[in-house]
């Protein structure tokens, strides 16, 4: 039988799955008090300090507001087009967590615990599909919305997501000839092993981290919601909880890519210099969380520096940087990379 | 019954309605929307028929970057039920006939299906990428590079055919 059912195996997942959930929630609320701290000191400013000690209760404060705030339906939208937008958009910004490894195996009442959703045979194509699925909320959004300007963000959000998932896709591609595998898991066992992939990839790293930029929609390439242009963008008729989700929806998206980043280029929960084999499991499974977890730490504090340093591009910028600069750096970036696996060979 | 044919079961009525609200929905928005939804059951029976590959780049492909190109094309053209020309009366005739002619041959094929063994359980690995990849460059590797020049001038095709207002102006 193809589907056969471990019961013991379905609470562990699902255990896990909440967990993870909830965790990339909380991280992402508090990724926007951190947010607003950050573009604080940058500007010479105090940031938000009123709501509980040092302003840490601000999200809450924030989500409260939002939740309370009335609800405009536009009278000419489709109703149910109107409300899938922001779902999907929450729907696919948390998808992808389900393959990240988050950890080594923890040993708990007897049992192996793997800490990963799972390790689909697919592997990275998955976060691939997810994130070629993340521009329909938008995109659905925005026509439902029924407003030019709204229409505008979502077309521009649509040209910009496929133009820099070319760029994306080709330096992966580099990253996967040199790892030999598709599946996450085995990626960070390699590191851990060997060097990490930073060293034999520098330039694929740096056209996926321009390309993660892209594809979350932050400054500079958040022309689809450019304020001077087209008031709010693919999100100017929502209101309330659902102009929430759409925000939050971008936090969500710059943790999970950061973990992708950290997973693939900087060893996931791998401990720099350092054996984890000399620990016993449950402890080095635990280093290893923490480990990956300052390595997040670093990618969205470089996402918030990079919003409140460089200013927004503009459209045939945003087109010429995708199609003329890095695609043929990332093809360039393939094919010296075969060309050295194979001399090396 | 087991699981597998349940979700195929289950699968393949979301395929068909969804196919068929795509057909007959109005609005050409919603009939892009509702083929994203048939490109996903698709993706599903793929999953059963353990080919793993085959379900996540029909999804990478088809839902995720020509759908999103249909969508966006539809939505910039603005199309609505009354701006649509009618068709006149002899294309409709036309319509009726050739769709009756594949209904009959649907039909046929449909009458040879074995009831008894609706889902095929033991499907082996022939979809995982690693066989598909052997496959692919080694007994294939002739038929695939044909088919990649082929793609490749049809990519050239397209700039060429898009650059042509560019040269008209000036």
């Amino acid at each position: 039988m193809l589907l056969a059912i471990d019961l013991g195996l379905v609470i562990e997942k699902l255990i896990l799955i909440v967990v993870v959930i909830s965790a990339s929630l909380v991280i992402a609320m508090y990724t926007t008090f951190a947010e607003r701290k950050v573009a604080a000191i940058l500007q010479d400013r105090r940031g938000p300090n009123r709501a509980g000690p040092f302003g840490l209760l601000q999200p809450l404060a924030d989500g409260l507001k939002l939740f309370f705030k009335e609800e405009i339906i536009p009278n000419f939208s489709n109703k149910f087009l109107f409300i899938l937008g922001p779902a999907l958009a929450m729907l696919t910004a948390m998808m992808t967590s389900a393959i990240i490894p988050w950890g080594n195996k923890l040993e708990l009442f007897g049992r192996e615990i793997s800490l990963q959703i799972t390790d689909v045979n697919v592997g990275v194509l998955y976060v691939f599909g997810v994130v070629s699925l993340g521009v329909y909320g938008i995109m659905i959004g925005s026509w439902a919305s029924n407003n030019k300007f709204s229409l505008m963000g979502g077309l521009r959000a649509a040209s910009q997501i496929i133009s820099y998932e070319l760029a994306m896709g080709i330096s992966m591609i580099a990253l996967l000839m040199v790892t030999g595998t598709l599946s996450l898991k085995e990626m960070v066992v390699q590191q851990q092993a060997g060097y990490w992939n930073i060293v034999k990839q520098p330039l694929g790293f740096l056209i996926f981290l321009i390309c993660a930029f892209a594809e979350c929609n932050r400054t500079p390439f958040d022309l689809p919601e450019a304020e001077n242009e087209l008031i709010g963008g693919y999100h100017t008729e929502y209101s309330s909880m659902k102009l929430g989700f759409f925000l939050f929806a971008e936090y969500i998206n710059m943790f999970v890519s950061s973990v992708i980043m950290a997973t693939l280029f900087f060893g996931g929960y791998d401990i720099p210099f350092f054996n984890e084999a000399t620990l016993s499991p449950n402890i080095a499974a635990i280093l290893g969380i923490v480990a990956l977890m300052a390595k997040v730490v670093f990618f969205i504090f470089l996402f918030m520096w990079v919003r409140w340093t460089i200013p927004r591009f503009r459209y045939d910028q945003l087109m010429h940087l995708g199609w003329r600069i890095l695609i043929p750096l990332a093809l360039f970036n393939m094919l010296a990379t075969g060309a050295s696996i194979l001399y090396f060979q | 019954m087991n699981l597998t044919t349940l979700v195929f079961i289950l699968l393949s009525v979301m395929a068909i309605g969804s196919a068929i609200m795509m057909i007959s929905s109005k609005s050409p928005v919603h009939s892009v929307l509702w083929l994203i939804v048939v490109f996903f059951a698709i993706s599903g029976h793929y999953i059963l028929l353990n080919a793993q590959f085959l379900a996540i780049v029909n999804i990478i492909v088809y839902a995720g970057a020509i759908m999103v190109l249909f969508l966006f094309v539809v939505m910039l053209m603005n199309l609505n039920a009354e701006t649509e020309p009618v068709k006149n009366y002899r294309l409709q005739l036309v319509g009726v006939i050739t769709g009756g002619a594949l209904l009959l041959v649907l039909v046929s094929a449909v009458m040879k299906i074995d009831v008894e063994q609706l889902v095929e359980m033991k499907v082996g690995d022939q979809g995982l990428i690693k066989v598909l990849g052997m496959n692919l460059f080694k007994n294939y590797v002739v038929p695939f590079e044909i088919s990649s020049v082929l793609f490749l001038s049809a990519m050239i095709g397209a700039v060429v055919i898009g650059k042509k207002d560019e040269t008209a102006n000036h």
